[in-house]
């Protein structure tokens, strides 16, 4: 449970609490009360999300019950089957990717997976992706190009991998070759945000065509916290800087950094996961509408053409 | 395009001189590697490499394009782009940290580009200034790759790039790491135009910039010692929470580990550079200007001119 939801889930409590007396005593009528109750959490969740900070969404964007890549792919994707490796040197479960149909159509999907229960995110590195699983994620693409197959990509990570291993193996490489894939594709390439968009981690899977963020997800070129105990001096001034990062999609997508917002369930995608899930599929769906309909290297080029021209106006 | 702005030395030396006559402090140099004190003139003819350890000091734009291009080169002219798009501000205004960095510094930004001549090669080079807020990348670095790298296709010239960045300009937010994608696309239209891309890691290189264009060159040359990588020291002892092996993210580390190409005294990047160049852009000459003993396949053929290789070069890049 997130701080700032403390007052709605203790409101939610009470009623479960009346209901069960109700429940218990035939003769008690608490009909009003209960539905009184309700329509004050209910009131207060949307004013809470109506009115999130920077550092709250920070918070709802990595709430461990919020969909992860793994249950778009399972949700969205049919006859998901999975490839692994990079062919080069190892697997990296922080990656996960593979071959799927989306609506009737063959696609490559891929994405930092965060893992949910302790030892599944130990197994998944917190979605922390290795130099293997960028260049899987090379590998991958190349693979939906020579098919013909458009490009899904699913933005969930703190950032790339900081260790020894990660900088030997040329983990600055991976990800530069990375976005030069991503900007070679005679595919389209769609990418959403759904949860945290961490740094050169995230942009490697996110030089798209499309780029979705979900209402409550985040990109930033830094974590608030890294970028507090740099600028502040003080990971503690962690919800200052994630305001003064401009990190969530509304302020990203005014700028026109990002394409479109996924609007979420009320009370953020964890409350309704199933729910966020087809919203982001059918958001994919129309985008994809569109950019199947364009010639592969009209669509490349339109794509370097876009990222030489992100964020130079204004 | 309206850049070209001639540039002479005496100008560029009558600033360096003025420099040093008003901090006085600066005519001996510490060597932050061995600790010794060094003259400033013995510095600078040694071209600041330290005389007694070989340590490389961190160097400007200035002598960057000195030592490729001798006495004469054209300073591009880079488009201005507009400053602080988050109105940023930690404990400091971020407008006030530029202006601070700006008159330190003398620049603009942290990125300076030039066009000028090499061995008889074109060649654009673009230098990054770590003094300059750390060499971090934002819009105006963004900026100044993408406007170089353009430049080196219009003039069917070789792109050098020198990197040193500690990262990404954070007080830029998403705009800063946009430019990863953007300088890569950048680079991206060098390659496609058949002209040689050359990164030469200088010290210190890391974060989002060799996370982008510096890993991405035909050619990676480093300077001796430089510190080459993409996470901070700090941040993987935190993670790992154990001792980072010995000359861990140095150039010579990254050779090693097959990153970098080759690891360069500075006495003789110009020249290194230069062969390259000249192995890449001029492919028959070459082969013709040194003919083996006892070869006679070459000799039969006439090598054709430079002149006329670099136009053959020019009208497939025009196709
Ligand atoms: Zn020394």
């Amino acid at each position: 449970m997130l701080d700032f939801e403390k007052p709605i889930v203790e409101l939610e409590g009470k009623v479960r609490e009346l209901r069960q007396l109700m429940e218990n005593n035939a003769e008690l009528d608490l009909a009003d009360e209960i539905e009184r109750l309700e329509q004050r959490a209910a009131r207060l969740l949307a004013q809470t999300y109506a009115r999130l900070t920077p550092w709250q969404k920070t918070q709802v964007a990595r709430h461990p019950d919020r969909p992860h890549t793994g249950d778009y792919v399972a949700a969205l994707i049919e006859d998901f089957t999975p490839l692994a490796g990079d062919r080069l040197y190892g697997e990296d479960p922080a990656m996960i990717g593979g071959l799927g149909r989306f609506r009737g159509r063959s696609v490559v999907v891929l994405g930092q997976e965060k893992g949910r229960e302790t030892e599944d995110r130990v197994r998944h590195n917190f979605g922390m992706a290795r130099p293997e699983g960028y260049r899987k994620a090379q590998r991958l693409m190349r693979l939906a190009e020579r098919f013909g197959l458009p490009v899904l990509t699913f933005v969930d990570t703190p950032g790339a991998h900081p260790g020894v291993g990660a900088e030997e193996r040329g983990q600055a490489e991976a990800i530069a070759r990375t976005i030069e894939t991503c900007l070679d594709l005679r595919v389209p390439v769609v990418a959403t945000v759904v949860g945290e968009g961490g740094s050169g981690g995230a942009i490697a899977i996110a030089t798209a065509d499309r780029v979705l963020m979900l209402e409550h997800a985040v990109y930033s070129v830094i974590s608030p916290e890294g970028c507090a105990a740099i600028l502040w001096r003080d990971a503690e001034k962690a919800p200052e800087a994630a305001g003064a990062l401009r990190l969530t999609a509304q302020d990203l997508h005014g700028f026109g950094l990002v394409d479109e917002i996924v609007e979420e369930p009320l009370g953020g995608a964890h409350r309704a996961p199933q729910t966020t899930i087809a919203r982001v599929g059918d958001a994919i769906a129309r985008h994809l509408e569109e950019l199947t309909e364009i010639p592969g290297e009209e669509l490349r080029a339109a794509r370097r053409r876009r990222f030489l021209a992100m964020g130079t106006a204004s | 395009m309206n850049w070209l702005t001639n540039y002479v030395r005496p100008r560029l030396r009558a600033l360096v001189e003025r420099r040093r006559v008003e901090v006085p402090e600066n005519l001996w140099h510490p060597c932050p590697a061995c600790e010794r004190m060094i003259f400033h003139r013995d510095l600078d003819a040694n071209r600041r490499v330290c005389p007694h350890c070989d340590h490389h000091f961190r160097v400007g734009a200035d002598f960057r394009f000195r030592e490729l291009f001798g006495e004469t080169w054209e300073v591009l002219e880079l488009p201005r782009v507009a400053v602080d798009p988050l109105r940023f501000r930690d404990l400091k205004r971020y407008t006030d940290r530029l202006r601070d960095a700006q008159s330190r510094c003398g620049t603009h930004d942290a990125v300076a580009a030039a066009a000028g001549e090499l061995a008889g090669l074109p060649v654009v080079v673009a230098v990054m200034d770590f003094a300059f807020m750390g060499g971090s990348m934002g819009r105006a670095v963004g900026e100044a790759i993408v406007t170089a790298a353009r430049e080196a296709v219009r003039r069917r010239a070789a792109f050098v790039v020198f990197t040193a960045s500690g990262g990404a300009r954070m007080q830029e937010g998403m705009f800063s790491l946009v430019q990863m994608a953007r300088t890569t696309a950048a680079v991206q239209e060098v390659k496609e135009a058949g002209l040689p891309y050359v990164v030469v890691l200088t010290d210190p290189t890391t974060g989002g910039v060799t996370a982008s264009f510096a890993m991405l060159g035909d050619v990676h040359i480093a300077e001796p010692g430089a510190l080459i990588g993409f996470a901070g020291r700090r941040v993987i002892e935190q993670t790992i929470r154990e001792r980072l092996p010995d000359g861990f993210q140095t150039a010579e580390y990254l050779r090693e580990h097959g990153m970098v190409d080759m690891v360069v005294h500075r006495f003789e990047l110009p020249a290194t550079l230069a062969r390259v160049l000249d192995l890449l852009m001029r492919p028959r000459a070459a082969a013709a200007a040194e003919p083996t003993a006892g070869d006679e396949g070459p000799a039969a053929l006439p090598p054709p001119a430079p002149e006329q290789d670099l136009e053959a070069l020019d009208e497939a890049a025009d196709d």
